[in-house]
């Protein structure tokens, strides 16, 4: 089975491109199953099983993070998608807290940004962009070759590995070597594990306590005056 | 060395193969685009600087030198032989202007580069283009839509400074455009214009027409459009001076015609 992992900000067209490579794939007959992780609302699975009759799922993540729920459901789908004969699982997510990432070893991980939003974007998404294998740059049409270029370069500044994909999602242009990414990848082994390290600390908030101030907390917390500190056993 | 580029045509929007199999663009080759809007034309430059390879909507093919282009040329800005200049009248990078221009020098050279001097260089040519000088450093958002026009040309000439350069209509949009020409054809390249402009479209060596998305002919300047096109020229210096002198709030007069018509 090979994995793919695809997250970005929402409405950067993660689903316009995954639907290229779904049909791409396709016709390399190579069938894939695909479950969308989101918060609170999603309806791609729908629209693609009507499209190419292929098996989809979503969850929603509700009281756990998107990543979280992903590294929870992460082995199910697997098994659900060799079941169902697949040969490839797309999982799309949200990847909404920009703290950690939901790419695994063992599958390749894709991250969606568009070339208009913004030249700070790259800065800000953290682990979601530089631990991704392939940045994929959409909207490439809506600026000017010149701030594409920058955009690279920005991206490039913060995840240096990172390979960069300039696609035009409503047309398919530069879909194909992305399939091709995905044809290469070694198949997802059993044992799989998150990449790269989750942030420390537990989340006091995720555990129920309203309290604000950090006096209130326990664990990794902070003052307005500090940087983050450890309070507790 | 760039010496020539190659489209292998491929389908209309209707389908329906396109007037000629191929054309190849010579370095110092000056040519147009011309159709109706809609036609296709910003399509067909789009095709040359994505490198087409067939996957497309087109189904055209490009090659450098008769080769299929390395994949350098798309995936390292330093590479690029290509510079376009496209229809865009805003920016929307949340960037000054000279952080911009030095982060694009620095990525589309492959050698160490001066910076700030190429970065004064490139404005200093845009302001020659733009009747509202761009500060460094204000906003690439904030640039009006000629100002937006006269730095692409500027970064496209001095930044990219590369053997192809393909240009969308870059009549529109309130910038000297007889200057542009004059400073463009100072370098010896390839010059694609899509326009839709008379005094351009006599100036170059041939042009490509379209209808519908396809090419549906190249027809080269004969001797009786060499002789229209001075005139043309004559005739559209004469409106320039005729604008500007309504625009300043003078008269016009009859005598300004003579000569021409
Ligand atoms: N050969 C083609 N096949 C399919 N669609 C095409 C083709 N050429 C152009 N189009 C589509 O037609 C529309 C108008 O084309 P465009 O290049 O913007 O025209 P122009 O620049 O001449 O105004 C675009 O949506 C474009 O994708
Ligand atoms: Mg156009």
């Amino acid at each position: 089975m090979k994995l793919l992992i695809c997250a970005g900000p929402a409405t950067t067209g993660k689903t316009a491109v995954l639907r290229h490579m779904i049909r791409k794939l396709l016709a390399k007959n190579l069938r894939s199953a695909f479950l969308k992780i989101d918060v609170q609302y999603a309806e791609e699975d729908e629209i693609f099983a009507r499209e190419f009759g292929i098996p989809t799922k979503k969850v929603y993540s509700g009281e756990l993070c998107p990543d979280h729920c992903n590294v929870m459901v992460l082995g199910d789908a697997l098994r659900w998608a060799d079941a169902e004969g697949c040969q490839v699982l797309m999982v799309e997510t949200a990847g909404l807290c920009l703290r950690c990432s939901p790419y695994v070893d063992g599958g390749l991980g894709i991250v969606v940004l568009e070339a208009t939003s913004g030249m700070n974007l790259p800065l800000k998404v953290g682990p979601m962009l530089s631990l991704a294998d392939i940045a994929v740059v959409t909207k490439i049409d809506r600026v000017s070759q010149a701030e594409r270029e920058v955009f690279r370069s920005r991206i490039q500044d913060v995840a240096p590995q990172v390979r960069i994909r300039e696609v035009n999602a409503l047309y398919g242009i530069g879909i194909d070597p992305l399939v091709a990414s995905v044809e290469a990848f070694p198949d997802a082994g059993e044992n799989l594990l998150l990449r790269g390290n989750p942030p420390v600390g537990t989340c006091t908030i995720c555990v129920g306590k309203k309290e604000i101030g950090w006096q209130a907390h326990f664990g990794v917390v902070r003052a307005l005056e500090n940087q983050v500190f450890y309070r507790g056993e | 060395m760039i010496e020539s580029i190659t489209i292998l045509t491929g389908h209309g929007k209707k389908g329906g193969t396109e007037g000629v199999e191929r054309i190849d663009f010579k370095m110092g080759d000056v040519v147009s685009i011309v159709g109706p809007t809609g036609s296709g034309k910003t399509t067909l430059i789009n095709d040359i600087e994505l490198f087409a390879d067939g996957t497309t909507p087109t189904g055209r093919r490009v090659l450098i030198n008769g080769m299929p282009p390395p994949a350098e040329y798309r995936d390292n800005p330093a590479c690029n032989p290509i510079a376009l200049i496209t229809q865009h009248t805003t920016f929307l990078s949340d960037l000054p202007v000279n952080e911009f221009l030095r982060t694009h020098a620095r990525i589309r050279s492959q050698s160490p580069v001066d910076g700030d001097g190429l970065v004064r260089q490139t404005l200093d040519f845009a302001n020659q283009l733009t009747g509202e000088p761009i500060i460094p450093t204000s906003q690439m958002t904030e640039l009006s839509g000629g100002q937006t026009r006269a730095l692409l040309i500027a970064d496209a000439t001095i930044i990219c400074n590369t053997p192809i350069v393909l240009l969308d209509e870059v009549e529109n949009a309130g910038i000297h455009r007889t200057r542009a020409l004059e400073l463009l054809r100072r370098y010896r390249k390839i010059f694609i214009f899509v326009t839709h402009d008379p005094r351009i479209a006599l100036l170059s060596d041939y042009r490509i027409i379209m209808q519908q998305g396809r090419i549906t002919d190249v027809l080269y300047a004969n001797d009786e459009e060499r002789e229209c096109s001075v005139k043309v020229s004559q005739l559209d210096d004469l409106l320039t001076r005729m604008r500007d002198k309504l625009r300043f709030g003078e008269r016009l007069t009859i005598e300004e015609l003579e000569g021409v018509l």
